[in-house]
């Protein structure tokens, strides 16, 4: 009879930070104490607080053990899981969110009491890091599989279809067009149709996808066969990167599993319905990411975007009408047919109904994933969920949809978040990457390096991007190496106009974006580099210069025995020298300096 | 599977395997684990519980949980059961047979098994 489950998360931040070894010695260390029967391990998915990792809660006490070492285990069995002495010095506090002093904290002992969790409302992560994704048996004891059988049973073709679509869900994957008008358009075409999954998911900085697949895939599973019964299509893909290995290792177990239920494959719950789904991997390209792409790519064809129209609802996968939703968005579906269009549309603003997941990244004391109602401000997420901005600096902007989106400077930080408030303040929602940055940030740094980002990845096949998104680098870089003009920010506002409006694909057509919304709110740090030849954020190197404050200085020699290019001098406790010729900007010098008498500038 | 009986089976049956990870059983029952605890017999007890907690079909409501040394030793195993807006009970000297009991009476009766008590129990 087991009476406590451990959970381990067994996602892909916990397993680099070694959760597997640690599921290995606390199963060794409950059979060395004669435990194995009374206490069940559960390896689960991300919990989202990926900072804190590894992560284990021990039930029915919902005891939440973060940062937990092989070291710590044989402690956790004999004082916790024996004698039932919950082990404090382990326990995630506060002091842990806020990286205050360890002397002021406050215990909590569960998860759900930490202001992480606190202000979450969890729709398509509801099952992550609570069930074990490889048993498909704990999926249905969560009411899984449930809503396969409601819409064979109960509802026509069209009832799902009206379903989604006063949900008001609409697409998770970066362009929020609703998912219920797709499926309408797709539902009205005939002959031999397809069922696609995006989890080709590229966004830097964003892995929601991830999580769900590895936390819960038979929610994907469930609602791509529900989306084949609405369209009137028998056969599935999901398209995933493979380097996403656990999360395509548990898609396969979980397909498996499936299938032997039956709920998969021939007469679905002895009806006519039949269904099954194929996984394709991906070679890692942003493109993929792209509608056309992505079918073209599993058609086993290089991975390039074709014009539209022809929509895919009418002409999409091997030319058959085809619907393409994003792993978060079909993760959303079996709730909205359990709970009903009401529930789904009670959550979040007029236009944005529902729950968005948010990758928290960048300089932010919680990182990890947030499940939060569409419309709650990008103050609460980063303060109150997110814990703030570590090291006590301040909250400068936070980049929204990856290098399709751009930034929301501090000022609009009480804006709610949702899909059209982002487009008017010149961001957009992306797949919910949210990369928090504090003031040592330089805003022409992060264009640049987004920049950098797609133009690697532009796939070539048309002009405006291939060659435009090259030639605005070349502008920024110009302008981070102090040999910008004025009229360099017009080229660049100019360019990007035309790559937005003449490329073919939403790569391009969004790649302008963060040069964009950076000249709008930060312009005057492009003007500082061009007209100043200066960094305000003390970031771009070829701009900066450093030097030895001679009253600061004691003379210690610690500057001079670290510089790697010889370029400090000086004697024993006398003021020592940088010669900026030779000084290469690494700033090992004032890593070292005690005295803070280094500075650049 | 052939039909929404079968999987309403699985979930039946899987249900209270996973209920212990919602965490929210409006009663608690706590049993003493300390050294002393363990010592006079109370892994039997603690296991009692849980079994006859999901025999009696009572997952959803209490929570069975351990706890360290009460202070009162000479009294263990000690059982408490905690319960929203109730005093606290207290039952010392607990065995898996009278575990049975409180499950049948206290749990799922709602009425204290009174011999058992802290305060008619006698050394």
């Amino acid at each position: 009879m087991v009476r406590s489950h451990v959970l381990i998360c067994g996602g892909t931040g916990c397993t680099s930070s070694g959760s597997a070894s640690i599921r290995e010695a606390l199963a060794e260390q409950l059979a060395a104490n004669g435990l194995d029967e009374e206490i069940k391990i559960v390896q689960t998915g991300c919990f989202g607080l990926c900072a804190l990792g590894p992560i284990m809660i021990v039930y029915p006490e919902g005891t939440f053990y973060s940062r937990v070492t092989v070291e710590d285990i044989p402690e956790i069995v004999s004082e916790h899981l024996l004698k039932g002495r919950i082990v404090d010095r382990l326990v995630y506090n506060k002091s842990d969110e806020a990286g205050e002093d360890a002397a002021a904290h406050e215990l909590h002992t569960s998860l759900n009491d930490t202001d992480f969790y606190k202000k979450q409302k969890r729709v398509a992560l509801r099952n992550c890091g609570v069930i074990n994704p490889e048993k498909i048996d704990e999926y249905i004891a969560m009411d899984g599989y449930f809503a396969l059988a409601k819409v064979l049973t109960e509802m026509s073709r069209e009832d799902v279809v009206q379903t989604l679509l006063d949900s008001g869900l609409r697409g998770r994957g970066g362009a929020g067009f609703p998912t219920g008008l797709k499926w309408k358009f797709a539902m009205g075409s005939t002959g031999k149709k397809y069922v696609c999954c995006n989890a080709d998911e590229g966004d830097p900085g964003a892995f929601m996808d991830r999580s769900i697949l590895e936390g819960d895939p038979h929610a994907v599973i469930e609602a791509m066969a529900i989306a084949g019964y609405a369209i009137g299509a028998d056969e599935g893909f999901i398209y995933v990167r493979a380097e996403y290995p656990i999360a395509v290792h548990r898609l396969e177990v979980a397909l498996k599993q499936a299938r032997e239920y039956g709920l998969l494959g021939k007469n679905i719950f002895g009806t006519d319905f039949c269904f099954d789904i194929q996984l394709r991997l991906g070679a890692g390209a942003f493109v993929c990411g792209e509608e056309t792409a992505l079918m073209t790519s599993i058609e086993g064809k290089r991975g390039e975007p074709r014009p539209r129209p022809p929509f895919p609802a009418v002409k999409g996968l091997f030319e058959k009408p085809t619907i393409l939703n994003n792993v978060e968005t079909y993760a959303n579906i079996p709730q909205i047919i359990l709970k009903g269009a009401e529930w789904f549309a009670s959550m979040g603003t007029e236009k944005s109904k529902g729950t968005k997941v948010f990758a928290l990244g960048g300089k932010i004391t919680n990182t990890g994933l947030v499940e939060v109602p569409m419309g709650t401000t990008l103050r609460e997420v980063v303060e109150e969920i997110g814990g703030g901005i570590p090291n006590g600096k301040k909250f400068k902007a936070a980049q929204t949809g990856g290098p399709s989106g751009g930034c929301i400077p501090a000022s609009l930080i009480d804006t709610p978040i949702d899909y059209d408030n982002l487009i008017a303040i010149g961001s957009m929602m992306g797949s919910g990457g949210l990369i928090v940055m504090d003031e040592d940030t330089c805003m022409v740094d992060l264009a640049k390096f987004f920049l950098e980002f797609t133009v690697d990845e532009s796939c070539g096949k048309c002009a405006p991007c291939r060659i435009g998104t090259v030639r605005m680098l070349e502008l920024l870089n110009k302008i981070t190496e102090g040999k910008g003009e004025m009229e360099d920010l017009d080229k660049l506002e100019e360019l990007a106009k035309y790559i937005k409006s003449a490329s073919l694909c939403g790569l391009g057509q969004t790649a302008p974006n963060p040069v964009l919304s950076t000249l709008r709110y930060f312009r005057d740090e492009y003007e500082a580099h061009i007209k100043e030849k200066r960094c305000p954020a003390g970031v771009c190197k070829k701009l900066l210069s450093f030097s030895i404050d001679p009253e600061k200085c004691k003379g210690c020699t610690m500057c001079a025995r670290v510089c790697p290019a010889g370029a400090i001098s000086g004697t024993v406790r006398s003021p020592h020298t940088i010669d900026t010729a030779k000084c290469l900007k690494c700033g090992a010098c004032i890593e070292k300096c005690k005295f803070g008498a280094i500075s650049k500038k | 599977m052939k039909s929404l009986a079968e999987l309403a089976a699985i979930r039946e049956q899987m249900k209270d395997k996973v209920a212990l990870r919602t965490g929210s059983g409006a009663v608690r029952v706590v049993v003493g684990m300390a050294t002393c605890g363990i010592s006079a017999g109370a892994r039997p007890v603690l296991n009692a519980f849980v079994e006859e907690v999901s025999k009696e079909g009572l997952t959803d409501k209490v929570m069975v949980t351990q706890t360290g040394c009460i202070g009162i030793c000479q009294y263990e195993p000690v059982v408490e059961v905690f319960e929203d807006g109730k005093d606290k009970v207290t039952y010392v000297k607990m065995t898996a047979e009278k575990a049975k009991r409180v499950v049948e009476e206290h749990l799922k009766g709602g009425k204290p098994v009174g011999e058992y008590l802290i305060g008619n129990t006698k050394l």
